[in-house]
């Protein structure tokens, strides 16, 4: 069924009776052309994609859990293209686009919401590091505005910009970057991929590999083994677990990331805003509560929990920013694990293994990137060529030298 | 999460700084294979779920190195000894 006005009245005025489920749960079959491991949004998108783009519809995806029960479901649903270096912004900027047809290409309200982006700076290096990646980011055709301090009070009054350590000085603005609801874009693939003939398998865990020789022709699973012509890994955090049934070791360490929801209030805060000074980023969701994150723990962890000492750095974070948030209560927070890569830059490459295609490395960065991973990945496994937004994310960068770091920081997972 | 320094006892992880996997070790720069070892030694981890053999730097406390066994999936840390071995 296609969602539309006329399908609500239907079901409005027949009981919502004819609502049919979104996907079908499927068992899955012997074999598929190409077998997707992981389903998140990466997964479900680059399923989509191959169904949509590249006609290759005999598609699984198969899922440990349920679908988006990782950082699909975990993360704090911000959309936005700010990045530096020619290696990232071209792709980070087509994911943008992608966001901005998302609802109408997979028929699904994702609640996609462009209420801008700002990224606040508070000294005269940091404004001009600013300024630096606002010219970066038009030169791929995304949009910046660099705002000084009365730009900034124009919007948000409430901010403490004479902070006697962290005055606020403007701030880098993407009007174009907001947020997306995290869940609704898990289901809006998983739903639009089903409908084009793509299986759907949850609760099936990858074992092993099937191999022939050097190639991979499928995978082990706890449903059984599954043959592929192609297997891509789309699993974030659990991409070394799963790499080293290959035989692989990756340039990459799992890393414990936290967020938070405060409790409902009143319409407070109607963009994403983040703290220049320490790492603080927050928003308000739809229902009301402040959705907020900072830094990671800093250390390998698979727990999907974290510790207090980055509680308590967050907590000091959103003070001296907006200190009018001192007295509310925190509704939930929780953790993610984090496929912390060695330069902080993600990887959709091919591996060593012939048939066994990667897609990894997202840092604490791949909710805003699953439209355009999913695309660049489909575009890999379906023509065994690299899409152009996406020839930097090689996995042998690291042994070529030509690595993709941001922060500038090294081989530090910790410190991305 | 608490990590017993064998000089300071048990203090917070916050006076620690992380610095990671202690198991990779500094390859010979005079090898053939040189290269090839140090894009390991530098990049390439087992990135482990379960016992984790890392670095911590006790920087608020004896500024010792300090190397720790820890489950990365529950964060129990079983052991932990000075960089240079026990004293």
């Amino acid at each position: 069924m296609r969602y539309s006005f006329l399908s609500i009245l239907k079901n409005g005025l027949s009981g919502q009776s004819g609502w049919k489920p979104a996907w079908r749960d499927a068992a899955p079959k012997p074999a598929y052309d190409v077998v997707i491991v992981g389903g998140g949004g990466h997964g479900l998108a680059t399923a989509f994609y191959l169904a949509s783009e590249h006609g290759i519809r005999n598609v699984a995806v198969i899922e440990k859990g349920y679908i988006g029960s990782g950082n699909a479901g975990r993360n704090t649903t911000i959309i936005r293209s700010n990045y530096l270096l020619p290696g990232n912004e071209p792709f980070y900027e087509w994911s943008m686009k992608l966001w901005e047809g998302l609802e109408q290409a997979v028929n699904y309200n994702a609640m996609v919401s462009q209420r801008g982006v700002l990224n606040l700076y508070h000294s005269d290096a940091q404004r001009d590091a600013f300024a630096r990646r606002g010219n970066s980011m038009r030169l791929a055709g995304a949009d910046s505005e660099l705002l000084d301090t009365e730009g900034v009070r124009a919007m948000y009054p409430f901010l403490d910009f004479d902070n006697a350590r962290f005055p606020i000085r403007g701030g880098l603005l993407q009007r174009r970057g907001g947020t997306a609801r995290h869940d609704a874009v898990v289901w809006g693939y998983a739903r639009a991929a089903d409908q084009l003939g793509v299986d759907i398998v949850q609760n099936c865990e990858v074992t092993g590999f099937l191999t022939e020789g050097d190639a991979i022709i499928g995978v082990e699973t706890s449903r059984g083994p599954i043959r592929a012509g192609k297997v891509g890994l789309a699993v974030a955090g659990s991409s070394s677990r799963v790499a080293k049934h290959a035989g692989l070791r990756l340039p990459m360490e799992s890393h414990v990331l936290q967020a938070f929801v405060s409790e409902g209030l009143k319409p407070m805060i109607d963009g994403v805003v983040t703290f220049g000074a320490g790492h603080f980023y927050i928003s308000q969701s739809d229902k009301g509560g402040l959705v907020f994150g900072g830094d990671i723990d800093g250390y390998n962890s698979y727990a999907q929990r974290g510790n207090l000492p980055v509680v308590e750095d967050v907590a000091e974070s959103g003070m001296a920013l907006m200190p009018r948030i001192g007295r509310l209560r925190l509704l939930r927070m929780w953790g993610g694990v984090m496929d912390m890569s060695m330069d902080g830059s993600p990887i959709i490459d091919r591996t060593p293994r012939p048939g066994l295609y990667l897609n990894s490395g997202w840092c604490y960065g791949g909710f805003k990137a699953t439209p355009a991973s999913g695309w660049c990945f489909a575009h890999l496994l379906a023509t065994d060529r690299d899409h152009a937004t996406a020839t930097a994310f090689k996995l042998d960068r690291f042994r070529t030298g030509h690595l993709i770091d941001e922060k500038g920081v090294g081989a530090q997972p910790n410190l991305h | 999460m608490r990590i017993p320094c064998p000089y300071c006892g048990a203090r917070d992880s916050a006076e620690f700084a992380y610095l990671g996997d202690a198991t990779p070790t500094r390859p010979d720069p005079e090898a053939p294979d040189a290269q090839d070892a140090f894009h390991d030694y530098v990049y390439l981890r087992d990135n482990p779920a379960g016992a984790h053999a890392e670095w911590w730097y006790h920087a608020a406390g004896c500024r010792r190195w300090v190397k720790v066994e820890r489950d990365t999936l529950t964060h129990v840390v079983s052991q932990a000894q000075f960089a240079g071995g026990a004293e």
